[in-house]
């Protein structure tokens, strides 16, 4: 009996696991968008040390007043690299700040990085150790996040931006938050 | 009209598959031998109509047929011949196709190749082998039809994405692939086994050469695929702990275990339910790979696909393949006749510690790429798993297997004495001190970490010598008499020692670059000198100039070792103007002491480039290793042909029973 319960184990292990990747999906949650236990929650309060001399970084008050979108990105990633041209068309074609934060990476490396591909970046904060992307609840890099004037995490989307999420969610989006701003 | 063949051939496959499942599975079952024989015409003719669509689809993109909706997604009408060629399989329909096609290719060869296979067993193996096909032809014509009209056609494509246009990546998935789908065969032969109720060492004697053939693939994808990263890239990584690195990376572990496992089939008739259920998990493992990247759920620059319903449907065949087959394991595994028992102190009892560490390692990889989806999911805590954590878990469970890897061979079938074995290793103890020892004095202020890894890989490379001169009996017998044998050994022989020492020149490799690599940031004009270390490099000039399909900045650089003429470097900075994307083409300039790596940024004539240096101490060792791994199992491989051979062989085996106990 022993031996049986033995040879179902592997059964029941997948089970679980096949259990944790249904379940979202028959939800009908989009994959794409990780459940965040941080949506509508105040972004944590980091007071994030600037990455270039002549641009500030990210404090607590950084991100209140306006809707930003808050990129976290590091120059060891490569999807960060696929997703940065939609960052600089997004900062030449769009008024929106855009919010860097530069994610467990060596300065001088992503100074480098921002100096060869473009900055499309406002601000930039250091989160070197990674203990604000841990209070953001990034899984990984890139991640965005759309943030509302009063300083509330409204949107996460996790991976490389895409034109369709772009301009089907997030640029809508932010259009919502504004006007229900003004 | 020929997109259209294409689409029409597929449907075909479909239903070819349909009755390549039926046919033979019930034929199995009233043991008719009339509709057994089904199963191999079957399976050439399902072979045959995916090659077919496979042909049209490739038809369209070189001839840019625009009026294909994935051509035109994926292809431009300015993108050299190989990158059209390579871009079928760069974009989630082509490579679904390109997918079928290999699992077809392999149902084929069995039906070509396993004359010697009894009745049943064949024709369980090619059901179950179209039984998946048949999984992925309904996903394929369902939710991912590769051969859509646009209407009107545009006039150009879409372009594939430049940092997939490159020759390392244009041969890196097939490789993948061909790895991934050839454990199909392996979990086919598990499921018959299965249901056929028996595994013998005939059965593992068949699976080993498909498992060997589809790991030898896989370690040549993943290497091609992580060092495509370390030069396209641009910064000189080459293992990033990436969740789609980790999904091939999977499935290598356990496929190494099951090819460790399957031996101890064959020559013990033992460990018979584990080796199943090793090979169902390696193929499950494989199918993950596939979902995971397809899902969205992992993103990476691998991920062409985002759309949650092909998720979920590669969801659901997920589900009836692992499910279903984990079922049937709990019903009739238990039923398996147990081989004997044997001593812990033994050559299979060293096979099964390598096959514990190797599953906890792929379990550890399992976890930190997973983890932090499951915690979320159930939760809501976050946490960020890296490099760090799988520094942290998956070397240590590494180092007790490379101890285990010299001794293991050294001990005897059955019964084993670990003090002999030992004590035969002097050598290779001799040497890891002189190694490490080495390495701690030469090298100043030497951290602990390279000093253990050289010491291990000097371990594991002593461990290989000393089996291979046991093997041939070096210095008891006359020296001519050792050669003569060497000569003679197997070729399992052989690629047991070029896998193993492998290992160890990758591990050197890992070491030297993980530990010792200097990195040079500046900007630089033309005429300005760079110094790292031993080599000086003067910048030249930049030159402007026209790609087919993309703008470029390329760099001129002369290197100078020690005062003397090293080397000119050309690296590049390419823009593709379709997507918008720039994209680093280093130059590298590689010895057998390391790499010299130049990337050159954005800049301009005025206010200079920038220029980063690497020197990178014994990267090519990385890749040599594993094409050593490589080179092993097409070595082993060209060994079955004897094992496996029509009777008459047999009494060349019998002449060679120290060879063949040896393996």
């Amino acid at each position: 009996m022993l031996k049986r319960l033995l040879f179902l184990l592997p059964l029941l292990v997948f089970a679980v696991i096949a259990g944790y990747f249904t379940v979202p999906i028959l939800t009908k949650k989009d994959p794409h968008v990780l459940p965040s236990a941080m949506i509508d929650k105040p972004v944590p309060p980091h007071d994030l040390g600037p990455l270039l001399q002549d641009k500030p970084g990210v404090g607590p008050e950084a991100l209140r007043g306006e809707v930003t979108l808050v990129n976290f990105f590091a120059s060891w990633c490569g999807p960060c690299r696929v997703e940065h041209p939609i960052l600089m068309r997004l900062a030449a074609e769009t008024d929106l700040p855009l919010v860097g934060i530069n994610y467990k990476d060596k300065p001088d490396a992503a100074i480098v990085w921002l100096r060869e591909l473009g900055d499309p970046f406002g601000r930039i904060g250091v989160d070197g150790d990674g203990r604000a992307a841990i209070d953001w609840g990034v899984y990984g890099v890139p991640e965005t996040y759309v943030v509302d004037a009063g300083g509330h995490i409204r949107y996460r989307h996790v991976g490389p931006l895409t034109s369709p999420a772009l301009q089907e969610t997030i640029l809508p989006m932010v259009q919502q938050l504004r006007a229900a701003k003004g | 009209m020929i997109a259209e063949i294409g689409h029409y051939a597929l449907v075909l496959a479909f239903f070819v598959a349909v009755a390549q499942v039926v046919v033979p599975m019930y034929g199995a079952a009233k043991r008719d031998v009339a509709l057994m024989g089904f199963a191999a015409p079957a399976a050439s003719a399902q072979f045959l109509c995916i090659a077919i669509a496979f042909g049209a689809l490739m038809h369209a993109y070189i001839t840019s047929d625009f009026s294909v909706a994935n051509v035109a997604a994926n292809s431009h009408s300015l993108k050299p011949l190989l990158y059209k060629i390579s871009g079928v399989w760069g974009n989630h329909e082509g490579s679904m196709v390109f997918w079928v096609l290999i699992l077809a290719l392999f149902g084929f060869a069995v039906a070509a190749f396993g004359r010697q296979l009894p009745d049943t067993l064949k024709a369980r193996v090619i059901s179950i082998q179209g039984l998946i096909g048949l999984a992925f032809l309904g996903f394929i014509l369902l939710t991912s039809n590769p051969f859509e009209r646009l209407d009107p056609a545009p006039l150009d494509g879409r372009d594939l994405n430049p940092l997939l246009q490159d020759p390392g990546l244009a041969f890196h998935p097939p490789m993948l692939y061909i790895g991934y789908v050839g454990f199909s065969l392996a979990f086919s032969f598990a499921m018959a086994a299965l249901i056929e109720g028996r595994v013998d060492p005939a059965w593992a004697r068949w699976v080993r050469p498909w498992t060997l053939a589809a790991w030898t693939f896989l370690t040549a994808g993943i290497t091609l695929g992580s060092w495509w990263a370390y030069y396209e890239l641009g910064w000189g990584g080459w293992w990033f702990w990436d969740p789609v690195e980790n999904a091939s990376f999977m499935p290598w572990l356990a496929g190494t275990a099951l090819l460790h496992s399957a031996i101890v089939v064959e020559k013990r008739d033992a460990l018979k339910a584990w080796t199943i259920l090793l090979a169902i998990i390696t193929f499950s493992l494989s199918l993950m790979g596939t979902f995971l990247v397809r899902s969205g759920i992992l993103t990476s620059v691998h991920a062409f696909a985002v759309d949650p319903e092909r998720g979920l449907f590669i969801l659901g065949i997920l589900i009836v393949a692992v499910g279903g087959s984990l079922t049937l394991f709990a019903i009739r595994a238990p039923a398996l006749k147990a081989g004997g028992l044997f001593a812990p102190v033994s050559r299979e009892g060293g096979l099964v510690l390598n096959n514990l560490f190797l599953s906890v390692a792929t379990a550890t990889v399992f976890i930190g790429t997973l983890y932090p989806l499951f915690l979320d999911a159930m939760t809501g805590d976050k946490v960020s798993v890296g490099a760090p954590f799988f520094n942290a878990t998956f070397v240590p469970v590494m180092i007790p297997l490379l101890v285990l890897l010299a001794i293991g061979p050294l001990l005897p079938w059955k019964r084993g004495n670990l003090r002999v074995a030992i004590e035969k290793l002097w050598v290779s103890a001799l040497f890891t001190i002189v190694v490490a020892g080495g390495i701690l004095v030469l090298v100043e202020g030497a951290p602990l970490a390279p000093v253990l890894g050289f010491g291990f890989a000097a371990w594991v490379a002593g461990g290989v010598v000393t089996e291979l001169a046991e093997r041939i009996r070096l210095f008891r017998i006359p020296l001519g008499d050792s050669l003569r044998r060497l000569v003679s050994l197997p070729g399992a022989a052989y690629g047991m020692s070029l896998a193993h020492i492998g290992m160890a020149v990758f591990i050197c490799g890992a070491t030297g670059e993980t530990n010792w690599t200097r990195e040079l940031v500046a900007t630089a004009k033309a005429g300005d000198t760079l110094t790292i270390g031993q080599y000086e490099l003067v910048l030249e000039k930049v030159e402007r100039s026209q790609g087919p399909n993309y703008f470029r900045d390329m760099a001129t650089l002369n290197v100078t070792k020690d005062g003397v003429p090293f080397a000119t470097l050309q690296p590049e900075r390419r823009l593709y103007p379709v997507q918008q994307m720039p994209t680093t083409e280093a130059a590298i300039r590689s010895g057998i002491e390391g790499d010299l790596y130049v990337a050159i940024g954005e800049g301009s004539t005025e206010g200079g480039y920038i220029v980063r240096v690497w020197v990178k101490p014994l990267v090519p060792w990385i890749w040599a290793g594993a094409m050593l791994m490589v080179l092993g199992g097409l070595f082993s491989l060209s060994d079955r042909r004897l094992r496996i051979g029509a009777p008459k062989r047999s009494k060349r085996r019998a002449a060679a029973p120290a060879a063949e106990a040896g393996d």
